[in-house]
């Protein structure tokens, strides 16, 4: 476990500093290389010879289609793609460092499923019940609706799992189970009210998805993710001295309260608003902060940062190789990251020598 | 400097902390010895602004403890828990400069390495905080606490530094050190507040000691007046055992008999 805790060292001086810095250079480059290969691939054949003539100014060469699967298909999907990854990874980052455990994920632990529950609520009972809110919020309904559904289970998680500001493993993870278990009883409930487009929305929320991308979606997500993004700065700091308990925290002057109801609202937005345009896509918030803990440490001024473009990245280049491998068909891109995530998961809790119970009392 | 006034913790009809008067002055070692659920750490998390008291007051300079900020608190006492653990892979170093950007250091990289140094730690710089021993762990602890009150003195007003049981998990040898440390801390114009187990130590270091039981404070003064046979025997049960060798076939080791 040292070595996987600490694969590469350049810093023998243990400043990882620099490392950091480095690390986040890298991702830049790899998310636009990422960002590159979602705009040139797909089942249209327009490629990265088109799209680079598209993006050097050169429009003459290009027909009008081929413009229009650039501009009105690709962009909003590649957007979305790095809105929806940044979000994921970010919320993942900083749920792990509220609740100073690396297995808490908002997948995993249920917060996925409680804003998918909400989302699904606003989709069937936004005609009706719920119609005068949906007015009033037009599209900003249901990432809305999605954000206040993880906002209740961020925090209903925080109170279960968490005594004396110690979050136990095993509450955590049999909280998510019950939270998943109570959220996919009340779909089956409104799945029953559904009418035939309602149910095809619900199918699409459940299965993950960056298909149904416009402009629009994107807009409506973007003040969350930006908002998410904004507080990095702010919150970095708090969460280095969280790790070291409550206490610790609160003696080199973090106002602990203040900090943990920032995240929870921080995660709530990030996770509520892209389950709200994609769907639940596991695994993301896992896999991007723990790869990156390894390459450059766990300081959260680097993690959250890196977190957000490493998890745009992979996200982008999940959704190329869903919209690739089995062209024209698509796969569900939760299946990709699932495929890639799930293993991953799994090798954290083998990595913990006394398994799960570990850390439940440290 | 710091002046705790009539404080009294109250948890499930219990009190674990009856009214006690305590101050720290500048230049001062206090510390504060008693059996185990005495109420020494309750004592030490009130008066750190940790935990609000029931009844009284903790006055910084004369001004509450809940007027402050955190971040205010911190530039003006560092507090050195009991053992944490962690559940990520920071460095020493970065745990020990937690403790430095928390004092609002120019350098804190440079500053943690400083305060590593002075625990005798230089070289454990890029060591994983848990791959260390509990001696050591506990020992970038008091290096973070260090770093976060650099200077006993700054900006005209004296730092406090709170220790709670500084030795625990020491051998004799560092537990020495750490107290020299604070304790020089201390007659640089700081103030000290360390809650010990050894009565050993807790003499030879202690400027004013203070002795709790059942949330009271049973005795305080100078060691000479405090560490008697009768308050001995009345906190811990144990008598007859102040200022006499023991049976000829125990060997002993007194660290105040040390050379120096």
């Amino acid at each position: 476990m040292k070595t996987l805790a600490m694969p590469f060292r350049l810093a023998a001086d243990g400043d990882r500093t620099h490392q950091g810095a480095i690390v986040l250079l890298l991702l830049v480059l790899l998310l636009v290389a990422a960002c590159l290969v979602s705009l040139g691939s797909g089942p249209t054949g327009v490629g990265l010879s088109e799209l680079w003539a598209y993006l050097t100014g050169n429009t003459a060469s290009l027909s009008d289609q081929e413009r229009v699967v650039l501009e009105a298909v690709r962009l909003p999907r590649t957007a979305l793609g790095l809105l929806v990854g940044a979000g994921l990874a970010v919320s993942g980052a900083m749920m792990q460092g509220l609740f100073r455990n690396p297995l808490a994920d908002p997948g995993i632990v249920g917060v996925t499923s409680g804003a998918g529950l909400f989302a699904v609520i606003a989709i069937v009972l936004g005609g009706t019940v719920l119609a005068p809110l949906s007015a009033l919020f037009g599209s900003y309904f249901l990432p809305l609706m999605a954000f206040f559904g993880g906002l209740l289970n961020t925090w209903l998680l925080y109170v279960i799992a968490t005594r004396d500001g110690q979050t136990s493993t095993t509450a955590l993870i049999l909280s998510g189970i019950a939270i998943g278990a109570f959220a996919a009883a009340f779909m089956g409930l409104l799945i029953f009210m559904a009418d035939d487009r309602q149910l095809r929305d619900i199918t699409f929320w459940s299965l993950g998805s960056l298909g149904g991308a416009t402009s629009g979606r994107v807009l409506s997500i973007l003040p969350f993710i930006v908002l998410v993004m904004a507080i990095i700065p702010f919150v970095a700091r708090g969460l280095d001295a969280l790790v070291l308990g409550d206490a610790a925290a609160f003696h080199m002057g973090i106002p602990v309260q203040r900090l943990k109801k920032i995240v929870i609202v921080a995660v709530a937005a990030a996770c509520g608003s892209t389950v709200a345009v994609a769907g639940s896509i596991g695994f993301v918030g896992i896999v991007v902060p723990h790869l990156l803990r390894l390459v450059m440490g766990p300081s959260h001024r680097f993690l959250l940062p890196g977190s957000a473009l490493g998890g745009g990245a992979l996200l982008l280049i999940a959704d190329s190789v869903a919209r690739t491998v089995a062209a024209p068909a698509e796969l569900p891109i939760g299946v990709i990251t699932a495929l890639f995530g799930a293993p991953v998961f799994l090798f954290l809790l083998l990595g913990r020598r006394g398994g799960l119970g570990m850390r439940d009392a440290p | 400097m710091i002046s705790a006034e009539q404080i009294t913790v109250t948890r499930d009809g219990r009190n674990l902390v009856d009214n006690i008067s305590i101050e720290l002055k500048p230049g001062q070692f206090t510390v504060v010895i008693g059996p185990n659920g005495a109420g020494k750490s309750t004592l030490m998390k009130a008066i750190s602004g940790e935990m609000e008291p029931d009844r009284g007051t903790v006055t910084y300079h004369g001004t509450d403890v809940r007027l402050y900020k955190p971040a205010d608190l911190a530039r003006r006492r560092a507090v050195l828990p009991q053992a944490i653990q962690l559940a990520f892979p920071f460095t020493a170093l970065e745990i020990v400069r937690m403790g430095a950007v928390a004092q609002g250091a120019l350098n804190p990289t440079e500053q943690a390495r400083q305060a590593l140094s002075r625990v005798g730690l230089r070289g454990f710089e890029s060591r994983p905080y848990f791959s260390l021993s509990g001696g050591e762990q506990q020992r970038v602890q008091f290096a973070r606490a260090l770093a976060q009150v650099p200077h006993p003195v700054a900006d005209g007003l004296p730092r406090a530094l709170f220790l709670d049981e500084p030795t625990a998990s020491l051998d004799i040898g560092h537990q020495i050190a750490v107290l020299e440390i604070a304790r020089d801390f201390a007659s640089a114009g700081g103030a000290v507040l360390a809650i010990l187990h050894d009565l050993n130590l807790a003499a030879e270091f202690a400027d004013h000691l203070v002795v709790l039981n059942h949330g009271r404070v049973v005795a305080e003064g100078p060691c000479l007046e405090t560490v008697n046979d009768g308050i001995i025997a009345s906190v811990y049960g144990i008598a007859g055992a102040v200022g006499r060798l023991p049976a000829e076939h125990i060997p002993y080791v007194l660290p105040q008999s040390r050379e120096r």
